[in-house]
């Protein structure tokens, strides 16, 4: 590989005399037809996976390749044209790459597998792309075209980068523009007018703007807060003539009237670019017929990708696809995966349309009589919202003016998420935090996390700088990779930086970044292998072998989970806090939390403790919020004394595992208690003490709805209710993020409190991704989902459930007894530098 | 030469932190069985990076998860990056590092 990495950095030529002289066979010839998003995008994606091809591409316009989104700026003048560009002319040259830009293509004989040029050069190919893309599609208006001399002088259609420099030329000396069509690049179109020339009227053929992304309602809408921008809209006009017999003077409607202009802008929808591969033969419908592998029908040697391929009926106009389509074509090609198919692409956008924040996907109305159909319209504010349900799930969503919910619909939409019981959720944040800003209207300066310091002008920096995923952002940056809560900003400063050219990262769905699989999959894959050890699993599973230290705490987690006391346990795939059983702290040393079930003691442990604090000078003593004594500032090599002074369990405070059972005084003393709250605590810690999970569990039981002990914000938190009754909410927190947790059953007796725990835990367990925390994981499967399997058994799942956590209960050992003989040589030796450490001050 | 111990003395694919005439240097064994040695302090905040994990390529600081690469020393979390140490195996399993001279010393 490392072979193949070292020849790409020099040109092509180099290799290829190199190769002759080594006797060795040319890599194979890829000829690329188009260099625009489609085709440049899917060169790069050979090119990440050592793809070995000796690359020729023709470009119809004479540059480099551009993010043709970004037009609508330019024309706005809010970017420059250089900030478009997304492969200046040296990337060509840096990755061997032949470049003819300005020479277009007009054959393919297909047969002698050769590509001809305008002017008569033939380049011959082994494997053949074409990402022709589309053009403008300029309706047959009487006078829009001047004979021999293409357009009207003053008419423009709005698709290329010199389409967007000769309109800006042109519309700076004139006065009033017409723009034809009122879809997406007509509004974009308009508004960008806006900044060249006074007056700007829009004209649309159909009933209402965007209607084929909106409903007429939300169409209206739009148009209200477009004609408050001061652009002048007129629907249902069919343009019928363009005056002006030297220049443009006006257009005419069917209606009669006519429209004084001398700028007239025709964006009234795209046609693939397919004449080329129609003349030589190809199969081209509304596009050019591709299978799943995108080749072209009955061409195995060539591909098409892009705006000019039709795929299963389907042609698309947007950038999303194309993407998804560049990465399959890639796949195939490089060999990397063989069988890698397109299965077409959900569309689901999210935009600013003319300054109004517009997103749809899947249906803009309602098919079936039982789809469920929420709609808010709010027209004085230029708000519309509508979903659409069906069978409780997401199948379409339009949203004007108010974007804020956009992200969780997206996410919902595209992977069939269970939604929220209160379906106004979908459309509202209810007792949520703030508004959010958005990110564009975000200052540059301004820190986005909180935890690591990271401006949005850092996390913009690094997006320009080629890293285009959220995960990719979040390594590089560490944006989001404190409490967490940040996150969703941090994506949508990615999406924003990345203009709309934000790519998936498919390690999202994976358990941890370094095995490839999601979690079901990687369990099934590590019992049909019978993995039980961390290294077997990367040796097994991860192609390559590659070991991933960022990956072997989750993994560790996973398996003794699975596998209980026959997990092979190897000490370096723990966190050092699972190493030496304690939390480490800035200053390297750790911290010391013995257990204190349920939160209650006794004079005689307070004795304890207290005499190994001062007889080991322990910096500080210090109550935990878990209802426990912490002794801060241990170091590492005396652990196992203070184990041994103390002789108590661990209260394991350092681990992603249950962690304590905060109680109240419940019924024993209070005067308000109706359950026994403290027994009912004490019970479950006992019980689950220790467990690992994905996240930390953090439990509570309070005595009355009075919830002393916090039980409605806990992972798992139960309340005892009058009528000797309890009530177990789940998926609760009150940390960075703070969610009162969901009802999950109202139960008759602490037994059946223990039982569901330890199956709800189990399942939780086995479930969850990597440090999803509950309030992450319970409403992403739904509370619904998790009580049939918990509660109610409609799975048949329960038993299962229960007997797992029985094994992982019966598997408990106290870590603390680990003390008398070291687990690995050196467990305890001080891995600490001692001198340069910040010194955490004495109180 | 500096010998440092047997290369028992760090479970594989551990790091343990050694002396070495006044510096402080991190020793770790790869689970292929080669060692790499780098300065044990991460210039982040001070982390030690003896108790970080570790794969064939890359260091994980266990204070705030900054990564360095272990062969070359270079911070892949936008930190300064780490002094590497020639340190090898003997015939007997015993951990030799290279005498530090004044100039691979950070002062």
């Amino acid at each position: 590989m490392s072979g193949t990495e070292r020849l790409r950095s020099e040109p092509r030529r180099e290799d290829e005399r190199r190769a002759a002289e080594r006797g060795q066979a040319q890599p194979p010839r890829l000829v690329v037809i188009g260099n625009g998003m489609a085709g440049a995008r899917t060169v790069e994606e050979i090119l990440s996976r050592g793809g070995d091809f000796a690359i020729t591409m023709f470009g119809d316009e004479p540059y480099g390749n551009y993010n043709r989104i970004m037009l609508s700026n330019v024309l706005a003048g809010v970017e420059d044209e250089s900030g478009i560009f997304l492969n200046d002319l040296s990337w060509y040259t840096d990755n061997g790459i032949t470049l003819h830009a300005g020479r277009r293509i007009s054959r393919i004989d297909r047969f002698a597998k050769q590509v001809y040029a305008e002017d008569g050069t033939a380049t011959p190919y082994d494997k053949l792309i074409i990402a022709t893309g589309s053009r403008a599609f300029v309706p047959p208006i009487p006078g829009i075209h001047r004979p021999g001399r293409g357009y009207h002088q003053g008419v423009f259609a709005f698709r290329t980068l010199d389409d967007t420099r000769s309109m800006i030329r042109y519309a700076r000396e004139h006065e009033r523009a017409v723009v034809i069509g009122g879809g997406l690049l007509g509004l974009e179109a308009a508004r960008g007018l806006q900044n060249h020339v006074s007056h700007v009227t829009l004209l649309h053929a159909m009933g209402h703007l965007m209607n084929t992304q909106l409903d007429a309602q939300a169409g209206a809408i739009l148009q209200r807060s477009v004609e408050q921008l001061g652009i002048e809209v007129v629907c249902d006009a069919m343009t019928t003539e363009i005056l002006g017999k030297h220049a443009v003077t006006g257009v005419k409607l069917a209606d009669g009237r006519v429209i004084d202009c001398d700028v007239v802008v025709v964006a009234a929808g795209i046609r693939a670019n397919t004449e080329v591969a129609a003349a030589s033969g190809l199969v081209v419908e509304r596009g050019i017929v591709v299978d799943d592998q995108m080749r072209a029908q009955d061409e195995p040697d060539i591909y098409v990708v892009g705006e000019c391929a039709q795929h299963r009926g389907e042609t698309y106009g947007l950038v999303a696809p194309l993407w998804d389509q560049a990465k399959v074509l890639a796949d195939h090609l490089t060999g990397r995966d063989p069988r890698a198919a397109y299965h077409g692409s959900r569309i689901a956008t999210k935009l600013k349309v003319a300054g109004v924040d517009v997103a749809s996907m899947g249906l803009k109305e309602p098919e079936r009589d039982d789809d469920e159909t929420l709609i808010f319209s709010e027209p004085r504010k230029g708000i519309y919202k509508s979903v659409i349900i069906r069978d409780g799930r997401l199948v379409g969503a339009t949203l004007v003016g108010d974007v804020k919910k956009v992200a969780f619909l997206m996410q919902a939409f595209d992977r069939g998420l269970a939604l929220p019981e209160d379906r106004v959720e979908l459309m509202f944040d209810l007792g949520g935090p703030p508004a959010e800003v958005s990110a564009a209207e975000l200052a540059d300066d301004a820190q986005v996390c909180n935890c690591n310091g990271v401006t949005k002008a850092t996390i913009a920096e690094t997006v320009h700088g080629g890293c285009k995923t959220v995960s990719g952002v979040m390594d590089k940056t560490r944006a989001g990779k404190g409490c967490g809560t940040c996150k969703s900003l941090v994506a949508q400063i990615v999406e924003w930086a990345a203009g709309g050219a934000v790519e998936e990262d498919p390690r999202a769905s994976w358990y941890v970044p370094g095995v490839p699989m999601p979690k079901p999959e990687l369990m099934a894959a590590i019992r049909t292998h019978d993995l039980r050890s961390v290294s077997s699993v990367f040796a097994k599973l991860v192609p390559g072998g590659q070991e991933d230290a960022k990956s072997k705490m989750g993994l560790a987690s996973l398996l003794k989970m699975m596998w209980g006391e026959d997990y092979v346990d190897e000490r370096d795939a723990r966190f050092i806090n699972d190493r030496v059983h304690a939390n480490i702290q800035r200053d390297g040393t750790f911290s010391v939390v013995p257990q204190m079930k349920g939160g209650v003691t006794t004079p005689a442990q307070l004795k304890r403790i207290a005499e190994v604090a001062e007889k080991h000078a322990v910096p500080m003593v210090k109550l935990t919020g878990g209802q426990r004594i912490d002794l801060l500032g241990v170091p590492k090599e005396k652990l196992p004394e203070i184990w041994a002074d103390l002789d108590m369990p661990s209260g394991y405070a350092y681990g992603k595992s249950f962690r304590t059972v905060k109680t109240c005084v419940g019924s024993d003393f209070c005067r308000f208690g109706v359950g026994d709250s403290t027994a009912l605590g004490i019970a479950l810690e006992e019980r689950y003490q220790g467990i690992e999970g994905p996240g930390k569990m953090k439990l509570a039981v309070t005595g009355c709805p009075r919830n002393c002990a916090e039980a409605y914000v806990k992972d798992l938190g139960v309340v005892a209710i009058d009528g000797g009754r309890w009530e177990i909410y789940v998926g609760g927190a009150a940390g960075a993020h703070v969610r009162k947790g969901d009802l999950l059953a109202t139960v008759e007796s602490p037994d059946e409190v223990i039982t569901l725990t330890g199956r709800f835990l189990q399942y939780y367990r086995e479930n969850a991704n990597w440090l999803e925390r509950t309030y992450a994981w319970v409403p992403r499967v739904g509370i619904e989902h998790i009580r049939a399997v918990v509660v109610d058994d409609t799975e048949g799942l329960a038993a299962g459930l229960d007997a797992a956590m029985d094994a992982s209960v019966a598997a408990y050992r106290d870590p603390w007894k680990e003390r008398a003989q070291p687990a690995t040589p050196g467990q305890f030796r001080t891995s600490l530098p001692l001198v340069v450490l910040p010194q955490v001050p004495v109180r | 030469m500096t010998v440092l111990g047997h290369l028992e003395d760090i479970p594989p694919g551990e790091g343990r932190t050694y002396d070495v005439h006044g510096e402080m240097v991190a020793v770790f064994r790869l689970r292929d069985g080669s060692v790499r040695a780098l300065s044990a302090v991460c210039p982040h905040r001070g982390g030690p990076l003896a108790d970080g994990q570790i794969d064939h390529e890359v260091v994980v600081c266990p204070m705030h998860l900054m990564a360095f690469d272990l062969t070359t020393g270079c911070s892949l979390s936008g930190q300064p990056d780490l002094t590497v140490y020639p340190v090898t195996v003997d015939a007997d399993g015993y951990l030799v590092i290279a005498s530090l001279t004044a100039s691979e010393v950070p002062s």
